[in-house]
């Protein structure tokens, strides 16, 4: 008779069971008579662990605990975009059809949609032999996603059978394939894996891609590679949020997954509304064709607000090993690391800094690495990157989640109170603000947008720099004292911040920049700067440049000149040359 | 089948230890009877084998090791409801204390709710108009929203919450109703907001949970819980528009501290749990509209931070949960003005989808962006003023210093005036028209051409 494992003791989310037993740390079980799916995390001598994904309310000792003899996996497969799911990959929409408005417990419904058909392309004959991570078959996903389905990278044989191409569902079965020690195993269009281990690449390549976002700021002075990871910590009402929004609408990934990792119900409604009605501008379809939503509220149980983010770069990897770019926004890593926190202070284990558990930094830094531009099994280059939102308590950016994370992270994009007080969005501080990609991009951005692009950056940078040092004087003792050349730079950092810096993201032209403007417009504020400079040194006053309305024009021009028509920059040009050329010839 | 267990094997702050209980259910309730035929309840907050932790509510005053009966009811912490509960006074438990008798019961609800399935909620887009200037243009409250009010102790917050519920009520002709809950307030005020509710005639429509300051400490966990409780019944079950105030969710917080302290939990910040975040998320998050009713829930929690300080973890962490946040500021309310709103700490994240033309008025957003960017600068302007005199100010700062008083004394300073959203806009510009045109980047021109109108003089 099978030995039956019985619950102990339960507090909060933590269940343990007495007695040695045959689980296996990280099985997946099923707690309870109401099924409660759970997780093994610690077994010691005669105690056994385990974190409950769903309210234990109602849960009694000496009730069974069900081994499933697996770890906790996500489904594979076509069906997943445009979905949403909860932190352990249960479609939402389908637990409304079973509970209502309000989520029930227990309740076990398939990942994928069982009965839907797909057309299915079979690209394998018999007698091909896969290895793992090789592509038998093809399905179109959504009108701007073709769905490669990909053997295991576990399993590897010859192809025995193949059905034909013709409609099939999820389940059934389109190739057979027999392994290396004569075992026959039949291929479906989906798989599971563990969330917890990293799906396996040919190599790792080096970043040498910019992931666009179309936001001024990021591209131009802080940008991030394709591949690459990247920090945005800020405190409440900063912004966070809404740049994650803007990141998911607009950067230039093939898939994106929006992780909601213990945040706000209502942004969930409205990112799903949001990305549904909006179109992306390289495919021309909906942006939720691309998109995958999981949604773990803060009010969700808290173990599964701990696996979202690995469920989330689980399917990130998947689409990767196709061959896609992809990317994840995790909001928010913080509501991540307090599950962690909490679950660890049930377990009674050692707290290191603020409660924290020890592990925390190796926890951050093994969920940043699986980012990466990388060469899959199946010899396609595909890229997973990491967005992570931080929300450290009271806005102080020394508390451990904010410097772990800059650990393992290479760009910080730093939100700041004092911009988002006075409504400067995105509030990104450019003084705090880093990116270690500038260098590796550098090359890229030469060749597709403009040989002066880094010229130009590294000007816009200095400019910032330079007006910081000079605020501190202007504090003290007023801008009228400055001498010309030092109020240039205040204004022409003005127009920076508030023309180039500062972005509308409710604007139709300026919620997303190409590229290709947004070097025009560095260009025209550059050149107005050096013609300016030029004429201060000429001892003409500051005022009468100021008179001329030009500062402000150029202030306007991100919305005077629409995206489609960037040459209208050119007429800028031609425009301050003619009217400072008065003051030139003096 | 009732078992009854004697004695108790341990007894600490408010928590108790059962030992050799048979079945234990976690988050069951449980009735303790004391000798002298009273009754305690608590509910089972942990178990180990045949060991149970119990949470008394009603304090542990009295208690030993063996005068006790403890008799376990295998159900969760449940609540009465019926249409029958507007107008009614209850007790942090939810037990009525107005001595017009029991309820009877349409529903039994678990107090602890359910998470809402995000895909069920429907975004709130409706405008909720306050008739106070600064939160109509600058913070908008949305149904549906939940958006505290951030104060510290001796601010005007209470007259606020009223003035909000008072205004609020009044321009809707909709189905509303109030659920107010107090814990650990002074019994002043809760007979103020009861004072207030009777004037302003909405008595019928109140549902009151009092647990003041002088009530057991432990009942505060689970008042918010039961207002909560009755205010989803009301919205998704009655399709009611329901407000909730909570005050004072700082006091709360404390109670939760204390009963994890007491629990020998590791401390987080401040001594607060590592759990407080997701705790105030599962209060919180019962805000908001779902597909299947007509109802909403709107939530205005009111906190007082503890020394005036917004990083402390309770309004840290409230601000994270919630969408927005109106702060009222010290120096403000000590110059007089009411409501004392700091405007640029305070936000409504749901303001920018429920204004604009259709629902306020298309001016709206350029508004409140343009009055948030200049105010900000009036406190520049402020500083550099302190350092070298007004006196020694630019021009432009001087302008700016001259908007920045008149914004205070007429914009926020409006006292218990109604003010219609037209009323409130038109103020808002006729303070902008005090400064040069070009000082008023954020607004495109085709605005600025309708409602930019400069004193003749000023030309």
């Amino acid at each position: 008779m099978e030995h039956e494992n019985l619950i102990y003791g339960i507090n909060g989310p933590v269940v343990t069971i007495k007695g040695k037993t045959t689980l296996s740390m990280l099985e997946m079980v099923y707690v309870g008579k109401q099924k409660l799916i759970g997780e093994v995390i610690g077994i010691e001598r005669d105690k056994t662990t385990i974190q409950v994904y769903e309210d234990t309310v109602g849960l009694s000792p000496n009730e069974p605990v069900y081994a499933t003899g697996s770890q906790i996996s996500v489904t594979l497969g076509p069906g997943i975009l445009s979905n949403i799911f909860d932190g352990i990959e249960r479609p939402l929409l389908a637990l409304q059809e079973k509970t209502g408005a309000f989520i029930g417990k227990g309740i076990n419904t398939g990942v994928l949609d069982e009965e839907k058909l797909w057309q299915v392309h079979l690209t394998v004959k018999a007698g091909d032999k896969l290895s793992g991570g090789a592509v038998y078959a093809e399905t179109q996903e959504t009108p701007a996603i073709l769905h490669k389905i990909m053997l295991s990278p576990l399993l590897c044989g010859t192809v025995v059978r193949v059905m034909p191409d013709g409609a099939y569902k999820v389940n059934d079965t389109v190739a057979v394939l027999q392994t290396d020690d004569g075992k026959e195993v039949p291929l479906t269009l989906c798989q599971k894996w563990p969330i917890r281990i990293p799906r396996p690449v040919r190599q790792r390549l080096g970043v040498t891609k910019p992931l666009i976002t179309g936001q001024r700021v990021l591209d131009t002075l802080f940008p991030i590679a394709k591949g690459g990871a990247a920090a945005i910590p800020g405190g409440f009402g900063t912004g966070k949020t809404m740049t994650q929004h803007q990141l998911a609408k607009w950067c230039d990934a093939d898939i994106i997954i929006y992780v909601g990792c213990g945040e706000r119900g209502n942004e969930m409604t409205q990112a799903l509304t949001e990305f549904s009605e909006l179109i992306d501008p390289r495919s021309g379809k909906p942006l939720t064709d691309r998109t995958v939503l999981i949604a773990n509220t803060s009010n969700m149980p808290v173990a599964a607000r701990e696996a979202s983010i690995y469920t989330g770069i689980t399917l990130a990897e998947y689409y990767r090993d196709m061959g896609y770019h992809t990317a994840i926004m995790a909001d928010s890593t913080s509501r991540w690391a307090e599950a962690l926190r909490e679950i660890s202070g049930r377990l009674e284990e050692m707290p290191a800094d603020e409660g924290f558990p020890a592990y925390l930094p190796s926890r951050l830094s093994e969920f940043y690495e699986r980012a990466g531009d990388m060469e899959t099994l199946c010899g396609k280059e595909g890229s997973v990157s990491i967005i992570g939102a931080v929300s450290p308590q009271g806005s102080d950016f020394s508390e451990p989640v904010t410097q772990n994370t800059k650990r393992f992270t290479r760009c910080f994009w730093a939100l700041d109170k004092a911009l988002a007080y006075a409504r400067h969005y995105p509030s990104i501080n450019w003084n705090q603000s880093y990116s270690e990609y500038v260098g590796e991009l550098e090359q890229w951005y030469h060749d597709n947008v403009g040989a002066d692009f880094g010229k130009y950056r590294e000007e816009i940078a200095s400019i910032l720099y330079e007006e910081s040092g000079l605020m501190e004087i202007v504090k003290l003792i007023g801008a009228d004292v400055l001498p010309d050349d030092q109020k240039l730079t205040i204004e022409i950092a003005r127009v920076i911040r508030v023309g180039f810096l500062q972005q509308n993201a409710f604007h139709p032209e300026d919620t997303y920049v190409p590229l290709e403007k947004q070097m025009k417009m560095m260009h025209v504020i550059l050149h107005l700067y050096h013609k300016c400079q030029q004429i201060v040194a000429l001892q003409v006053p500051m005022s009468k440049l100021l008179s001329t309305g030009l500062f402000d024009k150029l202030v306007k021009m991100k919305y005077d000149v629409p995206n489609s028509k960037p040459e209208l920059l050119d007429d800028y040009l031609t425009e301050i040359d003619s009217t400072l050329a008065a003051y030139l010839r003096k | 089948m009732i078992v009854e267990h004697r004695g108790l094997s341990e007894i600490s702050g408010s928590l108790v230890i059962l030992e050799g209980v048979k079945h234990p259910v976690n988050e069951e309730l449980v009735e303790i009877h004391l000798p002298d035929h009273t009754k305690r309840i608590g509910r089972i907050v942990a178990i180990e084998g045949d060991k149970a932790a119990l949470q008394v509510f009603e304090g542990t005053r009295g208690l030993s090791m063996v005068n006790t009966k403890t008799v376990l009811t295998g159900k969760p912490m449940e609540m009465n409801v019926s249409s029958e509960i507007l107008g009614r006074v209850f007790d942090g438990l939810g037990r009525p204390i107005d001595g017009l008798g029991e309820i009877f019961p349409e529903k039994k609800r678990n107090v602890n709710g359910q998470p809402m399935n995000p895909v069920s909620r429907v975004y709130p887009q409706n405008f909720i108009r306050t008739g106070i200037s600064s939160i109509d243009c600058l913070a908008t409250l949305i149904r549906g929203q939940k958006l505290p009010i951030f104060s510290g102790s001796g601010m005007k917050h209470n007259e606020l919450a009223v003035q909000i519920v008072r205004q609020a009520s009044l321009a809707d002709d909709d189905d509303f109703a109030i659920v107010f809950a107090a814990m650990g307030v002074k019994n002043d005020v809760a007979d103020y907001f009861r004072q207030s509710f009777e004037n302003a005639g909405v008595m019928d429509r109140v549902v009151m949970f009092l647990n003041v300051s002088n009530d057991p400490i432990v009942e505060r966990i689970i008042t918010p819980r039961c207002a909560l409780t009755a205010a989803e019944y009301l919205a998704f079950d009655l399709n009611k528009h329901i407000l909730v105030i909570l005050t004072d969710m700082t006091s709360y917080c404390e109670a939760l501290r204390e009963f994890s302290s007491s629990k020998g939990e590791i401390p987080g910040r401040k001594g607060y749990p590592g759990y407080l975040y997701s705790d105030l998320a599962t209060i919180y998050e019962r805000a908001g509209i779902i597909n299947s009713a007509k109802g909403s829930v709107t939530q205005i929690p009111i906190l007082t931070m503890p020394n005036d300080d917004i990083t402390h973890p309770i309004p840290d962490l409230t601000g994270y949960i919630t969408e927005g946040q109106i702060v009222l500021d010290r120096g403000l309310d000590t110059m007089g003005v009411y409501p004392p709103v700091n405007v640029l700490a305070s936000l409504s994240r749901l303001m920018k989808d429920g204004i604009g033309d259709g629902a306020t008025r298309e001016d709206h957003a350029a508004l409140s962006n343009q009055l948030f960017a200049l105010y900000a600068k009036v406190q520049d302007a402020k500083a550099l003023a302190s350092v070298i005199g007004e006196d020694e100010l630019s021009d432009a700062d001087k302008k700016i210093m001259a908007f920045g008083k008149a914004f205070d004394e007429q914009f926020l300073n409006q006292g218990g005036v109604n003010r219609s959203l037209d009323e409130t806009l038109d103020l808002g510009w006729s303070l902008l028209s005090m400064l040069p045109r070009n000082m008023l980047e954020r607004v495109d021109d085709a605005l600025l051409d309708k409602y930019y109108k400069p004193p003749i003089d000023a030309e």
